[in-house]
């Protein structure tokens, strides 16, 4: 199985690569190491909220709500920084963590004690946190001129090359390959998800299990709420908005599987990168921006297929089998 | 995405049911009706303006569309599936009819159009979950972007206009003094839906498809064939809803009927549909269809602007299920 999975992220990063290569024919300079920076930077965002939304899933569940956190986060986050130009940036994204952490346990909470389903809670949530967005602000936005320009800065500023902000993202990704295959953690999301059952009888928390990958989901999306108000310098109710279903496209198309127990960070990784080249591709090579949606759609769907017929287990047809066995009989 | 294995104390069968009385009483429906005669009565305390019959009239404009999705949504989360590709398909068979009204089709075409895009689109799901064996939430997750997808590529930041005078009649017409066209059709398809699960072979292949698929297939029950044919049900009712809904509005953008899949599940799972799959009724679709419209309706005489509504949707919906959760576990350690 490993070595599928391998096979299947090698086949998306040279699909990625074809890509760049097609386009750069279309439009010379895509393939620029500056341009391809540019594209990481521009999807180091969908990079962390996928990496979010993949322990989730991992778990065997699913977290509509990261959109929402990242609108509520961020707009409390831009306007404690309007009004008190004076609190340290650190300060900030310690705050921005702390909200994005809460909601995140919200979810998780009613995943665990209540047992709720978790596409029902984040379904909920995710109104719900949009719509405390929108109270909180009372629907006006917070503008570049009202934020302080340490906090516009920081994710710009140059270090060995890259931006701060594409750093941000190659950290969140090494943290997320250590916790995920070298922690407790990590190995407890995988037998959560794979086999509940046996899961339980190794003696894993599963509902344990699934609040910490909630909490870790909502402080992701507590830090990129930061990220992302900085990086286009507004904030207002509907900033990321149907984000959420790129973070589960970026997951589907990296190999992670739906029902839990089966991904690995490097698929994710690619999956969002799949969808940041596009997206950057568009415009380049003439089509309309109205066209990435549809474009996604294909994606999505396609890769679900394909990921059905990876993860095909014999389990499937002990029907079938036992029907032929039995009829000669 | 549930773990029906792990708990299976969830579906534990009591040593005793109660007299049929106290169970009716204590039924789901008559909870919920409750609420609605609660919500009902403090609408009218609340706004002057609420107890008027053209007032209550408009009223049903709320949910009359999003309530017959509902019915064929509950079909599909009774049988352990769901479609949250409902809204996309509203507004790409919105889009359909209005390039056909572009080109001067009259209304029989147009109503034939937008129900037809429908069900081509829920033969589409259908066929990825019935045929290929796929998970709904992605496959439907996935055709939501491509539906609306397709609505944007076509229509961009444009709007389509000018339908047919004729055609207003869907979503504006009355059948007589207030009772309005799309209130009758919400009625006749409550009691078709009614019938088809509740008095139907196919209703009961839906229920036990829901409860126990590998019974179903071992009862010689076509899951497949079942499954495919709710998705064209939902893709068919999501064809009529926008055939009203695009008639009611006199024109179509690709945002129309935005965030609808989460009311319509949500109308759903408050009628005491149960999310798992198994169990559920239309006359509690029907009376949680008039809660929300109550609700939604009620917040909107008192000026409370549509996202803070969404709210009171979301906290709705949690706290239905929720409740049921909590009420169980309170009686359960009480015995124990």
């Amino acid at each position: 199985m490993s070595k599928l999975l391998k096979n299947r992220e090698l086949l998306l990063a040279g699909i990625i690569a074809l890509m760049i290569a097609g386009f750069a024919t279309r439009a010379p300079g895509f393939a620029a190491p500056a341009n391809l920076a540019n594209i990481f930077n521009d999807t180091s965002i969908l990079i962390i909220l996928a990496l979010a939304q993949m322990t989730v899933i991992l778990t065997k569940s699913i977290d509509l709500s990261v959109a929402a956190n990242l609108a509520f986060t961020g707009m409390a986050v831009a306007m404690t920084n309007a009004a008190f130009p004076d609190l340290p940036l650190v300060v900030l994204i310690v705050m921005a963590l702390g909200i994005g952490v809460f909601l995140g346990a919200i979810n998780g909470f009613l995943v665990w004690i209540l047992q709720i389903p978790p596409i029902v809670v984040t379904l909920g949530t995710l109104t719900i946190y949009r719509g405390m967005a929108f109270v909180l602000s009372g629907g006006s936005w917070v503008n570049a001129h009202q934020m302080t320009p340490s906090f516009l800065n920081v994710p710009r500023f140059s270090l060995l090359g890259l931006p701060v902000l594409s750093w941000v993202a190659i950290a969140v990704v090494l943290a997320m390959i250590f916790l995920l295959t070298r922690t407790p953690f990590g190995r407890a999301a995988y037998a959560s998800g794979g086999n509940p059952v046996a899961a339980v009888y190794a003696g894993i928390d599963i509902g344990a299990t699934r609040f910490f990958a909630f909490v870790l989901s909502g402080a992701m999306a507590g830090l990129c709420s930061y990220l992302w108000v900085s990086r286009y310098a507004v904030a207002y109710v509907d900033i990321a908005n149907g984000f959420e279903l790129d973070s589960v496209a970026a997951c589907v198309i990296g190999g992670i599987s739906i029902a839990g127990g089966i991904g690995s960070v490097i698929g994710a990784v690619l999956g969002a990168l799949f969808l940041g080249v596009i997206k950057n591709a568009l415009p380049v090579i003439g089509i309309s921006p109205f066209a990435q949606m549809a474009i996604s759609g294909v994606v999505i769907v396609l890769a679900v297929v394909f990921n059905a017929r990876a993860e095909a287990r014999k389990g499937r047809i002990i029907l079938r089998n036992r029907q032929t066995t039995e009829v000669p009989a | 995405m549930s773990d029906k294995t792990v708990n299976p104390a969830r579906r534990a069968i009591p040593d005793r049911l109660g007299t049929p009385l106290t169970r009716s009483l204590a039924s789901w429906e008559v909870l919920l009706f409750g609420v609605a005669v609660l919500i009902f009565m403090a609408n009218s305390l609340a706004s002057p303006y609420f107890l008027d019959a053209w007032n209550l009239s408009d009223a049903t404009f709320n949910f009359t569309e999003k309530a017959m999705i509902a019915f064929a949504m509950a079909l599909l989360i009774i049988a352990g599936e769901i479609d949250l590709s409902v809204a996309a398909i509203i507004a790409l068979a919105s889009t359909a009819m209005g390039a056909a009204a572009q080109a001067g089709v009259d209304t029989p075409g147009l109503v034939a159009i937008g129900i037809g895009t429908g069900l081509a689109c829920g033969a589409f799901n259908g066929f990825l979950v019935a045929g290929l064996k796929l998970p709904s939430i992605v496959v439907t997750i996935g055709t939501m972007s491509l539906f609306r997808g397709i609505s944007y590529l076509v229509l961009g930041d444009k709007a389509y206009g000018g339908y047919p005078e004729s055609f207003a009649y869907f979503g504006q017409g009355y059948l007589f003094w207030v009772f309005s066209f799309e209130f009758g059709l919400f009625l006749t398809c409550a009691a078709l839906f009614a019938v088809l699960l509740h008095r139907t072979n196919f209703g009961r292949q839906v229920f036990v498809i829901g409860n126990n698929e590998f019974a179903a297939r071992f009862s010689g029950v076509p899951v497949e064939r079942v499954k495919f044919i709710l998705f064209l049900l939902t893709g068919l009712m999501s064809g009529i809803a926008s055939v009203c809904l695009t008639s009611r509005l006199g024109s179509t953008r690709p945002s129309i009927a935005q965030g609808w899949e989460l009311e319509v599940v949500t109308m759903v799972v408050l009628g005491g549909v149960s999310i798992l799959g198994g169990s559920g009724t239309i006359l509690g679709v029907v009376i949680a269809a008039f809660v929300m419209g109550l609700v939604t309706f009620g917040l909107g005489l008192l000026n409370v602007p549509g996202i803070v509504m969404s709210i009171f949707v979301g906290l709705l919906l949690i706290i239905t299920i929720a409740l049921p959760i909590l009420a169980r576990r309170i009686k359960q350690a009480r015995k124990s």
